[in-house]
This record gives C-alpha cells, sequence and structure tokens, in this order.
C-alpha cells in the first residue's frame, strides 16, 4: 500500500475522536476523554508523517496526489467530490496543524482540569482540527468553503465556551458575524470560478489560469482576499479577533493564533497562479492591507494591560507581516512566517495561559512581575517566545520576517522602500511592546500583593467612612447633652410651679389652724377631744406644708446648680463633634495630597501611607496566594514549542554550504507555485537588511527594558495613550454606527422581510388553502365519479392524438 | 360481392374500440361492484383483440406475449379485487360501488 | 368469404355478449354473457391465428376467472336484481354515454383516416410470424422463454403477491358487522332534505307571521265594530 493512500486518514482521526467524544465522552469524564482527543490528534499527526514521507519518496514534479472518496454533490456539469489534495503546501500545513493541535491537546488536559465542560471542549477541539484539515486537504474549492464554516462554527462555540458569562457569548457572535462578511467574498468568488472554469478543482482551474482574462481574475483575487480578511483579521474585520479571547487560552493558541487565522493565507497561496494573473495592483492592496494591519495592531498592542490582548493584536499585526508577503508574491516567505509564527505564538500563547492558570485567572499584566522565580519552566519558554517573536537571531522569527522584509524591499521602487520601512517600523514596536509584556510579567517587582488603585481608593474611602462613623457619635452625644440641659431647665420650671403652690397651700393651712382653734374655743365637751385632735392635725399640716417648702427650695437650688454642667457638657460635645469634623477634612485633605496611585506601580510600592489598616479583604487574600508552576501536561508543551521555536528557523536559512542553499521549505513548495519569487537583491543588501532589522529589534527592546525595567525614560503612562488602549476607537465607532444609523437600515430589512417576503409566503400559503378547499369538494368518494375522471382523460388523450394524426 | 372484402385488421381494431367503449360505459353506469369488474374485464377483452391484430399487422409476436402478460395481471386484479368484495361484503349487508364512499377521508 | 362471415358472426356474439353484462340486472346473467364474449373472442383469436391465446382465453377466463365471479356471487349471496331504473348520481349515464361514444368513434375515425394514424408512426416491419418456418404456438414458446423470460417470471411473483393479498383480505376477521354509515349520496340526499324541510318551515312561517298580521288589523276591525254596533245599539235605545 503506498504511503499516499494514507491521505484519507488525516482528517479520519480526529472524526472518529470527534464520534467518539459525542457518543460516549460525558461517561469517560476527565481526563480520559481529554486523552481520547489527544490519541485521535496524535493519530492524525503519524498519518500526516508517513504521507509526508510518502510525498518526499516521489520527484518534485510529480509531488501531487489526489484522492477521491466519493462523489459529493452531481448536479448536470457541476460536479463536486470529497476529494483530498495532498501536495507539499497541503501536507506543510497539517504537518504543524495536528503537530501543534496534538501539544494543545495535551496542554489542555491539564489547563481544563476540573471544568464543568470537560469532555465538551475536547469533543470541540477535535471537531475543529476535522474542519481545520478538511479545509487544507480539500481538492476543490467547495470543500474548503466547508471546512472554512466548519473552523467558523468551531470558533463560535469555543470562544463562547464559557457562555454562562453574556461577554463570552457576545464575543463568539461577534465573531461568527464579522466573518460572515467575509464568507460573503469566499463564496462569490467560488461561484465566478465555476462561472470562468466550469470547474472548481483546483487541479482543473488552476493549471487553466494562464491567459485568463485579467478583469475576471482581478475580481477572483480580491473576493478571495475578502474572505481572507475576515478569517486572517485583517483591517477592517480584524474586530474579533481581540474579543475572540474570551475563549479558554489553549483556544486561543490553536485557533486564533497558530491554525484558523492562517487558513487565510493559506487560501491565498493556495490559488497563487490565479493572482498572478489578476491585474498588478491587487498584489499591492494585499501587500498595503497586510503592512498596514500590522502597524496598525502593533500599535495598539503597545497599550493593551491584559497579557492575551496584546498577543492577540500581536497575531493580527503577524498576519498583517503574510499578507505583506503574499501580497508582494512571496508566497513562500508568507508560509515560512506561518509557521514560524505558529510555533511561537502558540508558544506564548500556553505561556500566558499558564501564567493565568499560576496567577487565579487574573489576566492584568499590572498585577504581575518578578514570576521568572515563581514560574520557572513558563518564564523560560516564554522568553524563547519573547526573543523569536521579537527578531532576535537566531531564533525562528527573526529568518521568517527578516524574508517578508527582503520581499518587501525587492519589489522595488519607493513603493517597496515604503512597504519594507513601515514592515521595519512594526518590527521595532513589536519588539517594543513583547519587551513590555515580559518585563512587567516576568521580571520587575512582584506586584501581586500591592493594592491596587482601585482597592487604594476603596481604602481610602473606608477611612473617611470611619471618620464619618466619629461624627456621627460626636453628633449624637451633642443632641444627648442637649437634650440633658432642657430636661434639667424644664425640671427647675416644675420645681418652681410646684414651690408656689406650696406656698400658697401654708396660708390655707393655718386659715384652717385658726377655724380649728376657733371651733376648739367654742367647744362643748363632747366634742373638745375631738377638736383638740382636729388642731393638732391642722398644726400637723402646717408643718407639713413648710417642710416640704423647705424640701422643694432645697431641690430647686440643686436643679439651678445642675443646668450650668449640663451646659458645659454640651459645649463639650460641640467641641467634640468640631474636633471629628476638623479630623474628617483632614482625612480628605490628607487623601486629596496623597499622590494619585499609578495604575502599574512597576519601580516602587504604591504609597498606601494612611491607609494601611483600611485596604479591603481581597488584598489580605492575595496576600495569602502564591503563583504555582502548571503540572506537566501544561509545561511539556511549552518545553517541544520552545524548542521549535529555536530552531524552526533552520527551515530556510539564507546561507548556502558547499554551494547548497539551505532553502528546504523554497524546495519543498516550489510544485505548488505557479512562478518562482526571484529576489533580485545582491548578497550584501541582504545582509545589511537583516542587520538593519536586527538593530530594530535590539532598539525595541533596549527601549523597552529602559522604561518598563529600569524605569529611565518617558513613563509609561506617557506611552500607553489611551487613544492605543482602545484600539484607535475603531471598534467603538463601528458599534456606534452599527448601533444608530445601521441599526435603522437594518430595521428596514427586517420591515421588508416581515411585510414583502413573509407577506408573500403567507400569501401563497391562504392561495393554497384557497383552492385546497374548493379542490377537495371533488373528492366525493364515489368511484364512479373517479372512473368518469379517468375516462375523460383517455378520451382527451386519444382526441389529442387524433388532432395530432390529422393536422 | 362478400368475396371481394377481405377482413382487414382494421376491423378488428374497430371491434375492439366497440368493445372497450361498451365496456367503459358498464363500468361507469353499473353499481354492483361485481358487474364493474366484468366490464373490467371487457375493457382487457377489447385490448387484447387489439395487441393481437396490430401483431397480426406487423407480423410481431410480441403482440401476443403481452395478451399473456395482460391475462396475468387481470387475474390477478380479480382475486384481489373479488377478495376486497368479499371482505367488505363481511362488514356491510348492502354492496353497491357507491356505498363504498363512506371510505372517504 | 367465409372469414367475413366468421368475423361479422363473432363481432354480434361478442358485442351481444357485452351489452348483456351491462344490461342484464342480475350478476349471474352478467357473468354468463361475460362466457359469451370471451368465446366470440376466442374464436376472432383463432381466425388472427392466435391458436394458443384461443385455448388460454376458454381454459383461464371463462374456465377459471368467469366461475370465480359466480362463486363469489354464490357465497355472498349478492345475486339479487339491481334497478336499473335509478342512478342516483345526476348526470353519470349522460356522461357514460358521451364518453364511450367519444371514445368509439375517435378511435374509429382515426382508424379509418390513416393506417397509421394512432401513433402517427409506421410500426417495423419485417415478417417474424412465419408459418413456414414455425407454428405459431412454437414461436410464442420460444419468445416467452427467451425475450420475455424476466418478465414471466415477474409474473410468477405477482401471482403469488396476489394469493397472498386476497388470502388476508378475505380472512374472516373477528368483530360484528359494522354500523353502516351514510355513503356520500345519501348524506346529500339528507342534505338537500334538510334544505327543502328548513325552506318549508321558512315559508310556513312567513305564511303565519303573514296571517297574523294580516289578521289583527281585522280582530281590530271586528272590535270597532262590536263598539260601534253596541253604540248603535245604546243610541237605538237612547
Amino acid at each position: 500500500m503506498e504511503l499516499l493512500d494514507l491521505v484519507f486518514l488525516i482528517p479520519a482521526f480526529p472524526l472518529l475522536g470527534f464520534i467518539t467524544l459525542l457518543l460516549i465522552g460525558k461517561p469517560l469524564g476527565e481526563p480520559l476523554a481529554g486523552w481520547i482527543g489527544t490519541a485521535a490528534m496524535a493519530g492524525s499527526f503519524t498519518a500526516t508523517v508517513l504521507v509526508y514521507l510518502g510525498l518526499r519518496n516521489q520527484d518534485a514534479e510529480d509531488r501531487i496526489f489526489s484522492q477521491t472518496l466519493f462523489e459529493w454533490i452531481p448536479a448536470g456539469d457541476f460536479s463536486v467530490d470529497i476529494g483530498f489534495l495532498a501536495d507539499p503546501l497541503s501536507i506543510a500545513m497539517c504537518l504543524f496543524i495536528s503537530g501543534i493541535g496534538m501539544l494543545i491537546h495535551v496542554y489542555s488536559i491539564g489547563y481544563m482540569h476540573g471544568d464543568e465542560y470537560f469532555s465538551k471542549f475536547f469533543l470541540y477541539l477535535n471537531l475543529f482540527a476535522f474542519s481545520m484539515l478538511m479545509l487544507v486537504l480539500g481538492d476543490n474549492l467547495l470543500l474548503t468553503f466547508l471546512g472554512w464554516e466548519g473552523v467558523g462554527a468551531c470558533s463560535y462555540l469555543l470562544i463562547s465556551f464559557w457562555f454562562e458569562e453574556p461577554a463570552n457569548a457576545t464575543a463568539g457572535k461577534k465573531a461568527f458575524v464579522t466573518n460572515r462578511i467575509g464568507d460573503w467574498g469566499f463564496m462569490v468568488a467560488t461561484f465566478l470560478v465555476f462561472f470562468t472554469f466550469g470547474s472548481i478543482k483546483y487541479v482543473e482551474f488552476l493549471p487553466a489560469a494562464p491567459g485568463m482574462s485579467t478583469n475576471t481574475a482581478t475580481a477572483i483575487a480580491l473576493l478571495l482576499f475578502v474572505g481572507a480578511m475576515g478569517k486572517s483579521a485583517q483591517f477592517p474585520l480584524y474586530l474579533w479577533l481581540p474579543d475572540a479571547m474570551a475563549g479558554p487560552t489553549p483556544v486561543s493558541a490553536l485557533i486564533h493564533a497558530a491554525t484558523m487565522v492562517t487558513s487565510g493565507i493559506y487560501l491565498l497561496t493556495r490559488v497563487n497562479g490565479l493572482i498572478y494573473e489578476a491585474a498588478d495592483w491587487v498584489g499591492n492592496v494585499i501587500a498595503w492591507v497586510g503592512v498596514g494591519t500590522a502597524l496598525f495592531a502593533a500599535t495598539i498592542a503597545v497599550a493593551q494591560t491584559d497579557i492575551k490582548k496584546v498577543l492577540a493584536y500581536s497575531t493580527v499585526s503577524q498576519l498583517g507581516y503574510m499578507f505583506l508577503a503574499v501580497g508582494t508574491g512571496a508566497y513562500v516567505a508568507a508560509i515560512f512566517h506561518m509557521i514560524t509564527h505558529a510555533f511561537f505564538k502558540a508558544l506564548l500563547f500556553l505561556g500566558s495561559g499558564s501564567v493565568i492558570h499560576g496567577m487565579h485567572h487574573d489576566q492584568d499584566m499590572r498585577h504581575y512581575g518578578a514570576l521568572r522565580k515563581l514560574l520557572p519552566i513558563t518564564s523560560a519558554t516564554f522568553i524563547i517566545g519573547w526573543l523569536a517573536i521579537a527578531g532576535v537571531p537566531p531564533f525562528a522569527g527573526f529568518w521568517s520576517k527578516d524574508e517578508i522584509l527582503l520581499a518587501a524591499w525587492d519589489t522595488g521602487g519607493v513603493n517597496g522602500k515604503a512597504l519594507w520601512a513601515v514592515g521595519l517600523v512594526t518590527a521595532l514596536l513589536t519588539a517594543f511592546y513583547m519587551t513590555r509584556q515580559v518585563m512587567m510579567t516576568f521580571y520587575g517587582r512582584y506586584r501581586y500583593d500591592d493594592p491596587t488603585p482601585v482597592e487604594i481608593d476603596q481604602a481610602w474611602n473606608n477611612r473617611i467612612a470611619a471618620s464619618q462613623l466619629t461624627i456621627n457619635e460626636a453628633v449624637a452625644a451633642e443632641d444627648a447633652a442637649k437634650e440633658n440641659v432642657n430636661k434639667a431647665v424644664a425640671a427647675i420650671a416644675t420645681a418652681e410651679t410646684n414651690l408656689e403652690t406650696m406656698r400658697n397651700n401654708v396660708p390655707v393651712a393655718e386659715g384652717n389652724v385658726e377655724t380649728a382653734k376657733a371651733a376648739l374655743a367654742e367647744a362643748t365637751d363632747e366634742n373638745r377631744e375631738q377638736l383638740t385632735a382636729q388642731v393638732a392635725a391642722a398644726e400637723n399640716g402646717v408643718i407639713a406644708a413648710q417642710t416640704t417648702i423647705t424640701n422643694g427650695e432645697t431641690a430647686l437650688e440643686t436643679a439651678k446648680a445642675n443646668v450650668p454642667i449640663a451646659e458645659q457638657a454640651v459645649v463639650d460635645a460641640t467641641a467634640k463633634r468640631a474636633e471629628a469634623s476638623e479630623a474628617l477634612a483632614a482625612v480628605q485633605r490628607e487623601r486629596a495630597n496623597a499622590p494619585v496611585p499609578e495604575p502599574a506601580a512597576l519601580f516602587s510600592e504604591p504609597d498606601i501611607s494612611g491607609v494601611e489598616d483600611f485596604l479591603p479583604e481581597e488584598v489580605a487574600e492575595r496576600r495569602e496566594f502564591h503563583p504555582h508552576e502548571s503540572p506537566w501536561t501544561m509545561t511539556l508543551p511549552l518545553g517541544v514549542l520552545a524548542v521549535l521555536s529555536i530552531v524552526g528557523g533552520f527551515l530556510n536559512l539564507p546561507f548556502s554550504w558547499n554551494h547548497k542553499w539551505w532553502h528546504h521549505l523554497e524546495h519543498w513548495l516550489e510544485p505548488t507555485l505557479a512562478h518562482k519569487h526571484e529576489i533580485a537583491a545582491s548578497g550584501n543588501t541582504k545582509f545589511l537588511l537583516a542587520l538593519v532589522a536586527i538593530a530594530a529589534g535590539i532598539i525595541g527592546i533596549a527601549f523597552a527594558v529602559n522604561v518598563y525595567l529600569k524605569g529611565k525614560g518617558p513613563k509609561p503612562a506617557a506611552i500607553e495613550k489611551s487613544v492605543l488602549a482602545n484600539g484607535w476607537f475603531y471598534d467603538l465607532s463601528v458599534s456606534n454606527f452599527m448601533g444608530g444609523p445601521g441599526r435603522k437600515l437594518f430595521d428596514l430589512v427586517a420591515w421588508f422581510d416581515a411585510t414583502i417576503v413573509d407577506g408573500a409566503v403567507n400569501g401563497v400559503g391562504s392561495v393554497v388553502r384557497g383552492v385546497g378547499g374548493t379542490a377537495r369538494r371533488t373528492q366525493t368518494g364515489l368511484v364512479r365519479n373517479y372512473a368518469v375522471g379517468v375516462a375523460v382523460g383517455a378520451v382527451a388523450l386519444v382526441g389529442w392524438f387524433f388532432l395530432r394524426a390529422s393536422l | 360481392m362478400l368475396a371481394a372484402v377481405e377482413v382487414t385488421s382494421n376491423w378488428y381494431l374497430i371491434l375492439s374500440a366497440a368493445l372497450f367503449a361498451v365496456g367503459a360505459m358498464g363500468l361507469l353506469i353499473r353499481r354492483n361492484p361485481l358487474v364493474m369488474f366484468m366490464c373490467v374485464e371487457l375493457m382487457l377483452n377489447a385490448v387484447n383483440l387489439s395487441f393481437v391484430a396490430f401483431g397480426d399487422r406487423l407480423g410481431d409476436i410480441a403482440g401476443q406475449v403481452s395478451v399473456f402478460f395482460v391475462l396475468v395481471v387481470a387475474a390477478a386484479e380479480v382475486v384481489v379485487g373479488l377478495a376486497l368484495v368479499v371482505a367488505i361484503s363481511r362488514r356491510r349487508a348492502t354492496t353497491t360501488a357507491d356505498d363504498l364512499s363512506v371510505l372517504r377521508g | 368469404m367465409v372469414e367475413v362471415i366468421v368475423f361479422f358472426v363473432c363481432a354480434a356474439i361478442v358485442l351481444g355478449g357485452a351489452a348483456g353484462v351491462i344490461i342484464a340486472r342480475n350478476p349471474v346473467h352478467s357473468a354468463l354473457f361475460l362466457i359469451q364474449t370471451l368465446f366470440g373472442m376466442a374464436v376472432l383469436f383463432i381466425s388472427l391465428e392466435a391458436h394458443f391465446l384461443a385455448a388460454v382465453q376458454v381454459v383461464v377466463y371463462a374456465g377459471a376467472i368467469v366461475i370465480l365471479f359466480l362463486f363469489v356471487i354464490m357465497l355472498l349471496g349478492v345475486d339479487q336484481a339491481e334497478d336499473l331504473n335509478i342512478e342516483p348520481i345526476v348526470g353519470q349515464r349522460f356522461v357514460a354515454g358521451i364518453l364511450s361514444l367519444g371514445i368509439f368513434f375517435l378511435v374509429t375515425a382515426s382508424l379509418v383516416g390513416s393506417e397509421d394514424a394512432i401513433t402517427g408512426a409506421r410500426g417495423s416491419s419485417g415478417q417474424i410470424v412465419d408459418e413456414t418456418v414455425k407454428p405459431n404456438v412454437e414461436q410464442l414458446a420460444e419468445t416467452l422463454f427467451t425475450d420475455y423470460v424476466f418478465a414471466f417470471e415477474a409474473t410468477a411473483i405477482l401471482l403469488t403477491i396476489a394469493v397472498v393479498g386476497a388470502v388476508v383480505l378475505a380472512r374472516r376477521t373477528k368483530g360484528d358487522m359494522l354500523d353502516t354509515p351514510k355513503n356520500t349520496l345519501e348524506i346529500r340526499e339528507e342534505n338537500y332534505q334538510a334544505r327543502i324541510d328548513a325552506r318549508a318551515a321558512e315559508l310556513e312561517a312567513e305564511a303565519a307571521g303573514n296571517n297574523s298580521a294580516a289578521e289583527a288589523p281585522d280582530s281590530a276591525e271586528a272590535g270597532d265594530d262590536l263598539v260601534d254596533a253596541a253604540d248603535a245599539t245604546d243610541g237605538g235605545e237612547a
């Protein structure tokens, strides 16, 4: 059996994994479901390697192999097969898709540990791998489109994997909807290809491309480029990629960095023969969109604080590089950069995932710092990825980026120089923002324990609240004292009234005594005794009244003496209240005078003097937490990818050895390229350009180290403008437009749909119902009525024959 | 006078047409399903006659072969049809074709 | 000469039998008339050199199929005469006459009009039936078992299915006679009757209303008359 015949196995393994997980994934659970998904990818990778070896055994010209499984859509002249095209390009893609895919599966076993939907995650990942491999291996545009839509659907499912968060679900929808615009371009291009060539098979229409109408080729190339812009996140359709970071980090690494987003470049490379036939300016458009996006995204990446957002914009930027290469016709450079980028960007994403995993799912780089010692493996591999993307030789990124810049320069004229210059500036920015990321994450001060500005603010609020509480207490005390004074005054008034009454009582009592004595004077013997007793009682009453008066007078004295004391207490309480208010004002002054806490206290601890005791509980909780290195399932892929990021450049070295050029990748891909791309520049120029590129990288790194590690030069805040952090407000303006005037337009469309389209459909329905209501009357159930119908038909038929024969 | 006249296949075909017309008429006007079946047999016989007449005219034995198959189909049809009549008459006292309209949905 | 006589006699027998089938009130008589038609047909087959078919016609049709008809008629006791004087479906007979006459005249017209009018094409020539080479029956057998052997085998399956179907259909099932729901014609009749009744009731009601309306002034007048009469009487007394 030929090794090449195994090509169908490449997508078959992930499909098998998908079906297995679909049927029994949930009962298998963690971690078995993950290992089954990984095994499927391993099988796919093995099959790819075998097919690769099979292709190697062929002569260079014969390295193209078609395998048709079955006819999928037969429709007249139009027929689509489920068929695979194994050639150097598709197999090179498959190698890194299945290889990196396998590593990311292993990584995910560690990363998704304990997730509720563990097996579902691997189900989606396998489905994605299947779709991506179909996209690459499909031997016609429609099959590629099938894979194209499949990866889009998986991307949607995986971005919104944690769909309980509304933001994640929205991010998924955004990616899906944005990609539709690109898909429209792809579909129309497919129609045009079929219309022009009568076939959508690559092996049939690509050889027919030379000599075709330039206008048609231009249209097809531009439409395919629109499709590629959507999938590969180029301006203006890049919007969805930063939001796609809402998905789990392995997804970001696999789909939104290494594989799916490169499918646009793959597509354009696949139809390079057709683009060659297009007008010259098409290449220029592609190159300028690419390099423009590269620069644009790089400036945004400079100001991002989310570790994954930096990498997302970096991906957009690097994809721009690849389009620059495609636009200048340097397809080998594009594929070369695609492969090296897959290595180091997957590494960086997985590394960031490891950091996020170790840091309790905190993604803000301002809270990192000095993680080098805490996460040794992660930081070592991440640093390798950084050097690779920053363009430091001999790491992989340098070689591929250098090729692209060389190709841009080689386009010639002012145009070429300008492309090169913008590319170089982007390279410098790339080195800068990646260094910034590494410095903020792995070097500098350990900032995880620092209270954030928000927390400091909260601490101040806590302290003010405490002061406020004191004031409230003082006010309450003052009120109580005042109440006491009032009470005392009221008591004096009452006592005086009582005293008055008593004094009035004394004459009455004395009168009583007089009366009693007079009565006694006239007393007879019988009642004398009784009257005497009455006099005594009256006299007693007088004495008692006088005693009461004396007592009342004493009490009044005492009460009068108490009033000044109570008044003194009021004065004291008021003083206390004033004091407390003063204290609050002091605190507020202190807060106003306190330095505004920097968003990122890179070099010194944030000034929290005065509020140390008022920090919210989260800070204390964080101080309890210690970042930890990830399990081996996560660090192993990091190690492998780190090695690949170091040696990846050797695929296509610009050196000669024993008069043999080390252009392995270029020789390998040669059969799939319609036209060889020759570099006209001399060896010296190449060397000089490489030196300039290295210099740019080093300047970027040095500048970032200065700013972010040593604290010299401009302040970080001066660099991270809010316009950059907000992505030049592009996203916002698109949202505003779509939510405002765009919304009205779509309302109109919705109205049209509801009224005209639905109206037509409903109209057809009611007409059919009316006709049916009438027609059902003919169904009498009487056999003989039906027989009449048959007889009428027979007579009509014979009559028609008769007329036809006699006329 | 008659000696000069040849029996041509057209004669048979006209007879066949007449027989077919009679059969069709019977099918349309009779209500007894058994008689309706007999009328169907008449029509089939008319067709058989035209098959044989055409076969004779064109000198092709296939006309007779067709009649053979028509015969078989007619036999099968009668068997199933009569079985239906039996099944229906088990359930209903009177059996006219018009009564079968109760089967209408 | 003889052929012509034979043809006309047989044609008379065939058409007479056919007419008998559709005219006879009793299905038993219809079956017997059918036998007459089939025998006439067999003779016509012989005159068309189709000897085997003539034999089959007598054996299978007359001998088997018609006997089956008679058997069923006798078994079910459905040999009651059918009243041919009524036709429940309005216009059915008229339409039937038009249609059968239409078929007959159209076919005849095209046959008379030209030799190949029916199909508009000439038949395949070439004398396959050659009495000098082989007898007719042998040729039929050979054709049937060579060119048409698949169709022949298929008829075997068809007959098997028919037998199975007949057994399944005619098997005695449990359950009593169903109440006989009204058929379409009876429903139609009923609705018609109901409409007539309703219309009649309406008319009656209308008539009654008119009468009472007409009567009311009469009685008033009558009352007035009485009063007048009383007045007159009073006046008379006064």
